[in-house]
C-alpha cells in the first residue's frame, strides 16, 4: 500500500488518455476534483492487488454516461461514493476497496475520487487494461463472473439497484435507460468482486502503469525529447504510422461514436496511407488498405509533438499524429477474450491481428 | 461614406481611413500608456493626412489587445464574485479551480454556489435556490464587490435560471455588474464560467477605456458612432463592448485576418501575419477566420467561447539565429530590433539581418550583414521558408493548395513559394492591415445549441433562423445577411438523435 502523490495525478491523467485509445472520456475536470481534494489535505492509498484477502469485497466504480453531459456536470466525488453505499446498504455488508473497470480515460480517477470521500484504498487494477464502448466487453465477464447486482446513482437522491439481469446485454441496455432519465450522467457501483475473483480475474497494476505512462511523456516534454518515443518505452508499444489527419467520418448511432479516420504519412511514411475505424475507441487499423493491427491491442493516435492522446470526437484535419500499437493484455487476447473484445464484437469480419506476435498467441 | 479603423496593439497604435473599397489614408503611431493620447495622436496624424471631413466619417471602429493583455499583465483588474448555480452537481470543482495562484489573488472576491441549473434536455436538475441567491448577493455586497458572474448547468440550453439569478442579484447589489455566462460561452461549465469571471473582472477598465475611446473621438470632432472588433471579425456598439469586453481579446490577429481578406479580394486563403516576435497564422473561410473548436488558454486561465483558431511559431523580424545558423529563435530581440539587429548596427544576428543579406527587403545599412556566408543565408532563409510551411499546412483543413496572404511588418520573411501553397499575395497597405480589418468589419449573430427530435435540416434551417435575429439585433442590414460559418456534430449516448449545431450569419452595418 502506497500513497499517491499529488504530482502523479497529472501523470495518471495524460497516462489513463494514452490507454483511453481514442476514447474513455477526457479525465481534465476528474484530475481538477482530486487536486482540490488533495489540496485541502486529502490522500488516496494505492493498494496492490495481491494484498487483498480472498474475502475481502471490492467496489467497482465507474462515471457512465456522455461526455458532453460531464461537462457541464462536472466530477464529483460524493456523488461516486453514493453509488457505493447504495451497493453496500443493498448487500448489507461493507467494502474495504474500491477498483476502476477501465483505467483508460476519464474512469482512471472515478475509484480515486470514491477512495478520497470515503477512505478507502484503491486497487491497482482494472478489467480492461484500457477502455472499451460495452459492459461486457472486461475481464470479469470474459471470466462468466455475474454481472449483477448494479447500484447507479445521481446527484438527486435517486439510486436504482439492478438486482438482476438477463444477460449483459439486458444490464446494458437497463442501465442506459436509467442513465437517460437522470440527465444521461450517473455514478455505478458494478456487481461487487471478491479478493479472491480480482486477485485471479482484474488485470493487474494498471493504475500504475498509466501514472508511469504519464511521468515519462511529461519528462520527454519537459525535457524536449521525443514524448511519443518515450511513451512507446514505457508501455512496450511499437510505432506503426506517422502523418497528419487528413479525413475523418463520424456517425452517431445506437449510443456510440462511429467512424473513420484518414492519416497521410509524412517522413518515413510519406505516400502511405492508414486508416483506422473507431466505435468510440480506435479498433482496427489498415496500412495501405491491408490490416495491420485490430482491437484488442490498443490502437492509440498521439500528437506527435507533445505526445497527448488525441480522443475519436476531437479528431480533425490536419493534426500531426502518430498511430502506435500497445499490447493489449493477455487475458483479453485469449480465444475466449477475442471473442468478447476482438474485431469481431465490433462488426469487423476478421481475426484477431496483432504487431506483437513474439509475445502472444 | 468613410470609415476609420484604429487598431491599439501593444506597441502600435494604427489608424486607416477607407472610402468603399479605397484606403484612403494610413498612419502608425504609438501606444500610450493612457490609450488615449495615442488614438487621439493617430486620429488627428490620419484627418491631417488626408483632409477629411469630420462629417464624411460615418463610423469609427477600433480594435484593442487592452483588455488581453490586462488579463496576461494581471493589471487593472477587479474582484469579482463568481455565482454557480449546480447544486447538488459539481460541488467539488468550484469557481477559480485549476487558475493561476497569481490571477486569483487578483481577481477572486467571493464564490458562491447554489441550487439549480438544468439537464440537455430543459428539464431543471433541481428548484432554483432563491434565498441562497439572496444570501450570496447580500455577502458580496458586504464585501463591497460591484461586479458578479453567474454560471447556470446548461445555460447555453436553457438561460431561465441565469436571468433569474440576475434579477436577485441587482435588486441585492444595485449598480453593480452582472455578466451572464449564456451570453458568453459555449458548453463546459468550468471553462464558461472562466470566460464569464475574467469578463466580470474587466468592467471597470472596459468603461474607462471605453470612455477614453469616446474622448479621443470628441476631441478629434468625430460626431459618428463607435464600435469595437470582436474576436470573430464582427462589430458591437461602444456600450456593448463595456458590458462584455472578453469578446475583445482575440480581436487583434482576426482583424489582421479580414484586412487582408479586403485588401486582396480574396475570401479562402491562409493568412500569415508576420510581427517582431511571432507568425500568426490563421486560416480564412468565407472571409472570416476559422474559429477555434478547443478549449483556449487566456492568462493561465482554460476558456471556451468565440475565439479565432491560430496558431504562433516563434518567427518573426526580431528573431534571433545562431552564429552558425544551426538555430532559429525561439528568442527574439522584439521591438527592439533597430538598436539590436546586425543591419542598424546591434550585435544579435536576427531574421531580418538574413533578409537582408539574401537582398529579400533593404534595410538599415546593408554592409554590415555582408560577411556572413552566402551558404549560412541560403539555408536559414530555406528553413524559416519551412517553418512556415509546416505551419500552413497544420492549418488547412482539407488537402489541396491554398492561396497565402503574406502581412504584417515581418512578411518579407515568407518566401515567394511555399511548398502546399498555389500562390503567395502580398498586398498593399499589409502593415496596417488590422486597422483595414477594424474598419470593414460587419455585424453578427451566432447560434451554438443542441437539438434534439429534429431532422438534420430541420435543426440546421432552425438555428440559421435564429443566428439571422441576432445578426439583425445587432445591427446588420436585412438582405445583406450570409453564413459564414456552420457545423454540426452528432453527439453520443443522448436520445432523440441529438446534434449539435453552431451556425453564424453576418451582415453589413445596417445605415
Amino acid at each position: 500500500m502506497r500513497q499517491i502523490e499529488q504530482d502523479e495525478l497529472e501523470s495518471l491523467a495524460t497516462g489513463a488518455s494514452i490507454l483511453g485509445s481514442g476514447g474513455g472520456g477526457a479525465p481534465y475536470i476528474f484530475q481538477i476534483n482530486l487536486q482540490n481534494l488533495y489540496a485541502d489535505g486529502v490522500r488516496v492509498k494505492l493498494m496492490d492487488p495481491s494484498d487483498l484477502a480472498d474475502d475481502d469485497l471490492v467496489a467497482v466504480v465507474t462515471m457512465m454516461g456522455s461526455p458532453l453531459v460531464g461537462q457541464e456536470r462536472l466530477a464529483d466525488a460524493e456523488i461516486g461514493a453514493k453509488a457505493l453505499r447504495a451497493m453496500e446498504d443493498f448487500l448489507g455488508r461493507r467494502f474495504s476497496a474500491v477498483m476502476t473497470m477501465e483505467v483508460g480515460g476519464g474512469n482512471a480517477f472515478q475509484p480515486l475520487l470514491v477512495g478520497a470521500v470515503t477512505g478507502l484504498p484503491v486497487v491497482d487494477a482494472d478489467a480492461m487494461g484500457r477502455a472499451f464502448p460495452e459492459a461486457q466487453m472486461n475481464s470479469f465477464a470474459i471470466a462468466d463472473l455475474p454481472m449483477s447486482p448494479l447500484s447507479i446513482a445521481d446527484i438527486r437522491d435517486n439510486e436504482i439497484v439492478v438486482t438482476r439481469a438477463a444477460s449483459w446485454k439486458w444490464l446494458e441496455r437497463l442501465s442506459r435507460k436509467v442513465c437517460a432519465e437522470l440527465g444521461s450522467v450517473a455514478a455505478t457501483c458494478k456487481a461487487p468482486r471478491t479478493g479472491a475473483e480480482v486477485k485471479a480475474y482484474a488485470i493487474p497494476n494498471t493504475t500504475s502503469q498509466a501514472i508511469a505512462l504519464g511521468q515519462e511523456v511529461r519528462r520527454a516534454r519537459a525535457a524536449h525529447e521525443d514524448p511519443v518515443a518515450a511513451a512507446l518505452v514505457a508501455a512496450k508499444g511499437k510505432l506503426l504510422f506517422r502523418g497528419k489527419v487528413a479525413d475523418v467520418q463520424r456517425q452517431a448511432t445506437e449510443g456510440f461514436l462511429r467512424g473513420t479516420t484518414r492519416v497521410e504519412g509524412i517522413g518515413d511514411d510519406r505516400g502511405a496511407v492508414f486508416d483506422v475505424a473507431f466505435q468510440n475507441e480506435f479498433a482496427v487499423g489498415w496500412r495501405d488498405g491491408k490490416i495491420v493491427v485490430t482491437t484488442p491491442d490498443l490502437i492509440c493516435l498521439l500528437d506527435t509533438e507533445s505526445g497527448e492522446a488525441i480522443g475519436t470526437e476531437s479528431l480533425r484535419y490536419g493534426q500531426r499524429v502518430s498511430v502506435v500499437a500497445l499490447p493489449a493484455s493477455p487475458v483479453l487476447r485469449t480465444p475466449k477474450g477475442i471473442a468478447h473484445v476482438g474485431p469481431r464484437a465490433f462488426g469487423h469480419d476478421t481475426d484477431y491481428i496483432t504487431v506483437f506476435e513474439e509475445q502472444g498467441q | 461614406m468613410s470609415r476609420i479603423g484604429i487598431d491599439v496593439g501593444g506597441t502600435h497604435t494604427d489608424a486607416v481611413l477607407i472610402d468603399g473599397s479605397r484606403v484612403l489614408g494610413a498612419v502608425k503611431t504609438g501606444t500610450t500608456a493612457d490609450v488615449l493620447s495615442g488614438v487621439r495622436t493617430a486620429l488627428s496624424k490620419l484627418l491631417d493626412q488626408t483632409g477629411c471631413e469630420r462629417s464624411a466619417i460615418s463610423a469609427v471602429v477600433i480594435g484593442t489587445t487592452h483588455f488581453t493583455n490586462a488579463v496576461i499583465e494581471r493589471r487593472a483588474l477587479e474582484k469579482v464574485g463568481a455565482l454557480r448555480i449546480g447544486l447538488p452537481a459539481s460541488a467539488s470543482v468550484p469557481p477559480f479551480s485549476a487558475w493561476p495562484s497569481d490571477l486569483v489573488a487578483e481577481v477572486r472576491g467571493q464564490a458562491h454556489m447554489v441550487a439549480g441549473g438544468h439537464e440537455y434536455d430543459g428539464r431543471p436538475i433541481v428548484d432554483l435556490d432563491r434565498v441562497a441567491i439572496r444570501d450570496a448577493a447580500r455577502r458580496m455586497a458586504d464585501a463591497g464587490l460591484q461586479s458578479v458572474a453567474i454560471t447556470s448547468v446548461f445555460s447555453p440550453l436553457t438561460n431561465a435560471f441565469e436571468k433569474e439569478a440576475e434579477e436577485i442579484i441587482a435588486a441585492e447589489m444595485p449598480g453593480a455588474s452582472i455578466t451572464l455566462s449564456h451570453q458568453l460561452g459555449r458548453i463546459g461549465l468550468l471553462e464558461r464560467e472562466n470566460v464569464a469571471v475574467l469578463n466580470a473582472s474587466l468592467q471597470q477598465l472596459a468603461r474607462k477605456t471605453v470612455a477614453a475611446f469616446g474622448e479621443a473621438m470628441r476631441e478629434s470632432g468625430i460626431e459618428a458612432p463607435f464600435f469595437l472588433t470582436q474576436n470573430d471579425g464582427t462589430i458591437m456598439p461602444a456600450t456593448m463592448a463595456m458590458r462584455y469586453p472578453v469578446w475583445c481579446f482575440a480581436s487583434g490577429p482576426t482583424n489582421s485576418m479580414r484586412g487582408a481578406a479586403f485588401l486582396s479580394g480574396l475570401e479562402d486563403a491562409v493568412v500569415v501575419d508576420v510581427g517582431g516576435t511571432t507568425s500568426d497564422i490563421g486560416y480564412l473561410t468565407s472571409g472570416f477566420p476559422r474559429e477555434a473548436n478547443s478549449a483556449v488558454d487566456i492568462g493561465g486561465v482554460r476558456t471556451l467561447f468565440r475565439m479565432p483558431d491560430l496558431l504562433s511559431i516563434a518567427l518573426g523580424g526580431g528573431t534571433e539565429i545562431s552564429t552558425d545558423g544551426a538555430r532559429i529563435g525561439p528568442k527574439s530581440v522584439g521591438f527592439r530590433l533597430v538598436e539590436k539587429g546586425l543591419v542598424f548596427g546591434g550585435d544579435t544576428l536576427t531574421s531580418t539581418d538574413i533578409a537582408c543579406a539574401a537582398g529579400r527587403i533593404d534595410l538599415g545599412d546593408r554592409s554590415l550583414v555582408k560577411h556572413l556566408a552566402p551558404e549560412l543565408v541560403a539555408r536559414t532563409l530555406e528553413r524559416m521558408g519551412n517553418m512556415i510551411a509546416e505551419g500552413v499546412d497544420r492549418m488547412k483543413t482539407e488537402a489541396g493548395d491554398v492561396k497565402l496572404l503574406a502581412v504584417g511588418g515581418g512578411s518579407f520573411l515568407i518566401p515567394d513559394h511555399v511548398e502546399g501553397c498555389a500562390e503567395v499575395i502580398r498586398v498593399e497597405h499589409h502593415a496596417v492591415a488590422n486597422a483595414v480589418g477594424a474598419a470593414i468589419a460587419q455585424a453578427s449573430g451566432e447560434v451554438d445549441q443542441i437539438f434534439s427530435n429534429l431532422s438534420r435540416e430541420q435543426a440546421i434551417h432552425t438555428a440559421r433562423e435564429d443566428a439571422e435575429g441576432r445578426a439583425l439585433a445587432a445591427g446588420a442590414a436585412p438582405g445583406s445577411l450570409k453564413v459564414v460559418d456552420m457545423e454540426d456534430m452528432p453527439l453520443s449516448y443522448l436520445p432523440g438523435d441529438a446534434r449539435r449545431v453552431r451556425i453564424r450569419v453576418v451582415g453589413e452595418i445596417a445605415a
